[in-house]
């Protein structure tokens, strides 16, 4: 039983849930949106600072949720920076796919770093209910970048 | 199944309740045996909805298979044997909530439907601008959103009594919010989160006083205690079947004849009409009048099995195991570290709602998912009381009349789990 937890539970999660990175409200962001999950109450707001190159010069979130929500905005912020907001996008795909496919075509031996640092989350694969814990802050950049205002996995 | 095939149940968990042989009673509910990763179910989601006896599976199979056929119809055998059970139903529902006439037990698909049924056929009929509703802090979204769609269609008022930082009502408070212009409390009789018993009565007859009607969601509570209506003397009470041991989609509205008699009706359709021209249609009479279209036939007959069940088990003998749970769960939870209870009023039904320092509601039901205990995580259909209470989402073991002493142990130590991961 622990084994698949702490599959699910690695050491990193915990340390992104508990110390969450770019935790903090921008001054002033070119974006933002906010996400929501109705069903089990996460909520969080993405903030971003994209430049006219559209690339993202910085990425942010405040919000309250699991362990998973949390940690995977954490995360998700650390890695969006410097990258284009066409390149996070295609990260969103990529994670949504590693969240939900078995196995992934496309993500064999030649995954870039990020890819791989997001990897340590597709354990929520295990445990269905908990695929949009960690897939909400990656909608929520999507609609800052689209420029919605606001996106819910029950819409 | 022994109780060496299934830890949660083992010699230590006797019951001191007299008169009350849980074990007896787990053997009646086939779900129970049900293996989750490996692990004895240990289901503790009952107030979202329970499991049900295989009194009420039988009669249901038993209907579809040899007694089925749509009611209130057919001159023939099988129509009128339907019809019977129907009807029949509807009398045990009567006597299970000492209503004084069958007419004043309308059949609806939950308690959701019952309140929206007040809310747009009393409430449009009676209520204009200014005119003040008093619900609780406590209320499921069911009690809520139907009364602000009333609210900002006729330019109503919605008053909200507070409960305490323990979730106890505050009756004082809720008596202050009373004035001339108050035509409706909707309340309810036991909250799904904190497991508080509202004083019903009291609350009626203060409501009574001020000149008001009262309407008492009663979802949780038929479950865990006698109901009286006539001595609560309420003029709504709406209960639902799924929690209540029975099947989903059905649910019953009691209202009291005079007032049923006097309201418009909700949905227009057959079984509802007493004649129909183009010109002009005419209601029929109670209880008709609110059951438009095919019922939900064998769910009715299906819920009058789990009264059956549960009259014969005793509504005291379960509310007395009940508060051993309640009481035995709640002293295990407290002993651990970084746990605090959310709802500790003095009267509480067998809920235990409680969030943890470590981890997040959700991380901790998909933890002891794990050791085959089955908790509800959220925030329960009751967002407002969520803010009231300070906290975005609880961890929510509900206990219903087969769960035992062990269960709760097995709980505690799944959630000690919970700090293990967490740390």
């Amino acid at each position: 039983m622990l084994d698949e937890l702490r599959e699910l539970y690695q050491e990193v999660i915990l340390d992104h849930g508990k110390k969450p990175r770019n935790f903090r409200r921008p001054e002033h962001p070119s974006g933002e949106a906010a996400g929501r999950n109705p069903l089990c109450g996460d909520q969080l707001v993405v903030y971003i600072d994209v430049d006219d190159g559209g690339m993202i010069r910085d990425a942010a979130f405040v919000g309250k949720g699991c362990a998973i929500s949390m940690a995977s905005a954490s995360m998700m912020t650390e890695i969006v920076k410097g990258k284009s907001a066409a390149e996070a996008q295609r990260l969103f795909e990529d994670f949504q796919r590693m969240c939900t496919e078995d196995s992934p075509d496309g993500m064999g031996a030649d995954v870039d770093e990020d890819v791989e640092k997001l990897q340590v989350l597709s354990g929520v694969r295990q445990f269905p209910v908990r695929v949009k814990c960690a897939t909400l802050p990656w909608h929520t950049l999507n609609a800052a970048i689209e420029g919605k205002d606001e996106i819910s996995t029950e819409a | 199944m022994n109780d060496q095939s299934n830890p949660a149940r083992t010699a230590a968990d006797a019951s001191p309740v007299t008169g009350f042989d849980v074990e007896r009673v787990r053997a009646d509910f086939p779900a129970l045996a049900t293996e989750v990763h490996g692990k004895p179910l240990v289901f503790l989601d009952s107030a979202a909805s329970a499991q049900k006896p295989r009194a009420v599976i039988d009669t249901m199979c038993r209907v579809y298979e040899s007694e089925y056929a749509n009611v209130h119809r057919g001159a023939y055998y099988l129509s009128e044997r339907a019809t019977a059970l129907y009807e029949g139903a509807r009398d045990t529902l009567r006597h299970f909530l000492n209503a004084r006439d069958r007419k004043e037990i309308i059949f609806t698909r939950n308690v959701t439907e019952a309140i929206n049924l007040v809310a747009r056929t009393w409430g449009r009929e009676n209520l204009k601008a200014g005119d003040e509703i008093v619900i609780s802090e406590m209320e499921h979204h069911s009690n809520i959103v139907p009364w602000q769609m009333l609210r900002d269609e006729l330019g109503l008022t919605l008053k909200i009594a507070p409960v305490s930082d323990d979730g106890e009502f505050l009756l004082d408070a809720y008596k202050a919010l009373l004035t001339d212009r108050t035509k409706l409390v909707a309340m309810t009789h036991t909250s799904n989160v904190l497991g508080t018993i509202t004083p019903a009565k009291e609350i009626t007859r203060l409501a009574h006083d001020a000149g008001a009607k009262v309407l008492l969601d009663g979802a949780q509570a038929v479950v865990h205690m006698p109901v009286d209506v006539q001595d609560i003397d309420c003029d709504f009470y709406g209960i639902t079947g799924h929690k209540l041991y029975g099947p989903t989609g059905i649910g019953v509205l009691y209202g009291k004849e005079a007032l049923l008699d006097a309201m418009p009706p909700f949905l227009g359709g057959g079984d509802m009409i007493s004649s129909v021209t183009y010109e002009k249609s005419t209601w029929a009479a109670l209880p008709a009048k609110f059951e438009a279209g095919t019922p939900a036939i064998v769910q009715a007959i299906g819920l009058a099995a789990a009264v059956d069940y549960v009259t014969a088990l005793g509504l005291d003998h379960i509310a007395a195991h009940e508060r051993d749970l309640l009481t035995y769960a709640t002293q295990r939870l407290a002993s651990i570290d970084g746990l605090r209870l959310i709802g500790t009023a003095p009267n509480k039904a067998a809920v235990v709602s409680f969030a943890m320092d470590a981890a997040h509601a959700h991380d901790i039901s998909t933890i002891i998912d794990r050791a085959g205990v089955a908790i509800r995580a959220g925030h329960h259909c009751a967002e407002p009381l969520m803010n009231r209470m300070g906290v975005a989402a609880t961890a929510r073991a509900s206990f219903g009349l087969y769960n035992t002493r062990a269960e709760a142990d097995t709980l505690a130590r799944a959630l000690e789990t919970v700090q293990e991961i967490f740390g």
